[in-house]
């Protein structure tokens, strides 16, 4: 079987974010190279947060997927393309929601303090929300309140 | 551009007192989990803890592809001599004013030094600089609104964090202490050197200060501190690596 980029990208589409099950790490934004040579394929990853500690779980996932269905591979690593909140797809953010998280909005290149103290709630879509904290249970939450439906809840922050 | 010898060791000396502060600062901010004064400040300190360690890590990986040791064996098998932070990040966390005080003189000095990197000729440097920039920005917005809310908040509140000011600005000069290499990583456009890092770092946090009603102190001895970058250290960085290193110790060898 001749191995494609499309093939491989369907098959990364199956490996969902261990924090964040609802998403994968494709419309997350961390896949930056899938390099196919004969029958091998060489997967890049960028780290969301260089911190992170779900990054090593996540290349041993990758592995774990690609040998299951015979592929041989090399996963690595690299800071080469630096992850931002924008490299996030459509459809990640959709699953962002849906885990209860609040999307990080798109930016231009740099993060205001204004744009984490009106996020949107997640829960009833009202703005009229305070950011309590910009760190949270994992590196890349934020906590807010919402004064509309009084709930408390978690954003991905936007990083730039 | 081609790197001489002389670049290489200038450069090895820079990565190697980033590395060690950020690794140091990041296990001084560890010290809050579950000690922070309320849970979110305990949160705080905890993820900017992890963002450091993370940090300190891919610099020291950066090294280990220049030929030095795993990253593992660089940090936890070292003597304090060895090691090249600055005083400032080794000094306990005091109390949480003093911690919250050097957290905003540290991280603005971090952001600045990290966006000059940014731009560096050693790529391997700059792209990691690119990243973490982007990670700073939520220690300094963290740093500000604090220092920001406790100066403004009352009499008490206001002398802490100017008293932890009087205290810790002193030491963070520790920070720019100038290096033998300046001049040449400057000249190679690899790091364009402490003094400009001190220089902008002054007018940042001096903006903050001011903006917040307090004072910026006035130091009689900038070199007070100085001498960190060559291994000479207080009193209290080889407790702390005796405690960071302890179930290393127990066996060296030891698969995670």
């Amino acid at each position: 079987m001749t191995l494609t980029e499309s093939h491989i990208t369907t098959l990364l589409e199956e490996v969902m974010d261990p924090e964040i099950p609802t998403i994968s790490i494709v419309d997350l934004g961390i896949v930056t190279g899938i390099d196919i040579e004969h029958d091998a394929v060489k997967i890049t990853l960028t780290p969301t947060f260089s911190g992170c500690p779900a990054l090593k779980i996540m290349e041993e996932m990758v592995a774990d997927k690609l040998n299951g269905e015979n592929i041989k591979n090399e996963v690595i690593t690299s800071f080469e393309k630096q992850w931002n909140t924008n490299m996030i797809s459509e459809k990640g953010l959709e699953a962002l929601k849906k885990h209860g998280l609040a999307p990080p909005p798109r930016h231009k290149g740099y993060i205001e303090l204004d744009v984490l103290s009106d996020t949107p709630c997640p829960l009833c879509n009202s703005r009229n929300t305070t950011m309590q904290t910009p760190f949270g249970p994992t590196l890349c939450r934020s906590m807010h309140y919402c004064k509309n439906c009084l709930n408390g809840f978690e954003g991905f922050k936007p990083v730039s | 551009m081609e790197l001489t010898e002389r670049h290489v060791e200038g450069l090895k000396h820079l990565l190697y007192k980033m590395a060690d502060d950020l690794l140091i600062i990041g296990h001084r901010n560890s010290e809050w989990t579950g000690m922070g004064p309320i849970l979110e400040e305990d949160i705080a300190f905890s993820s900017m803890a992890q963002d450091k360690i993370g940090q300190s890590l891919a610099i020291y990986n950066i090294l280990h592809e220049m030929g030095e040791q795993e990253p593992d064996t660089v940090a936890f098998t070292r003597n304090a001599s060895s090691f090249h932070c600055s005083q400032l990040v080794e000094q306990p966390i005091g109390e949480y004013d003093f911690s919250l005080v050097r957290h905003f003189l540290y991280d603005y000095a971090d952001a600045i030094r990290f966006d000059m990197l940014s731009n560096s000729i050693f790529e391997p440097l700059a792209m990691v600089c690119k990243k973490f920039r982007g990670e700073l920005k939520y220690h300094t917005m963290h740093a500000n609104i604090w220092i920001k809310d406790l100066a403004e908040g009352n009499e008490e509140s206001k002398t802490r964090i100017q008293n932890a000011l009087n205290k810790a600005y002193p030491m963070a000069l520790s920070l720019f202490e100038p290096s033998e290499f300046d001049k040449e990583l400057s000249e190679a456009e690899i790091f364009s050197g402490e003094a400009k890092c001190r220089t902008i770092w002054e007018k940042e946090v001096g903006t903050v200060i001011l903006e917040a009603g307090l004072e910026i102190p006035q130091v009689s001895d900038p070199e007070e501190y100085y001498g960190g970058r060559s291994g000479k250290h207080t009193e209290h960085l080889q407790p702390l690596l005796d405690e960071m290193t302890e179930v290393f110790q127990i066996d060296p060898t030891a698969d995670w």
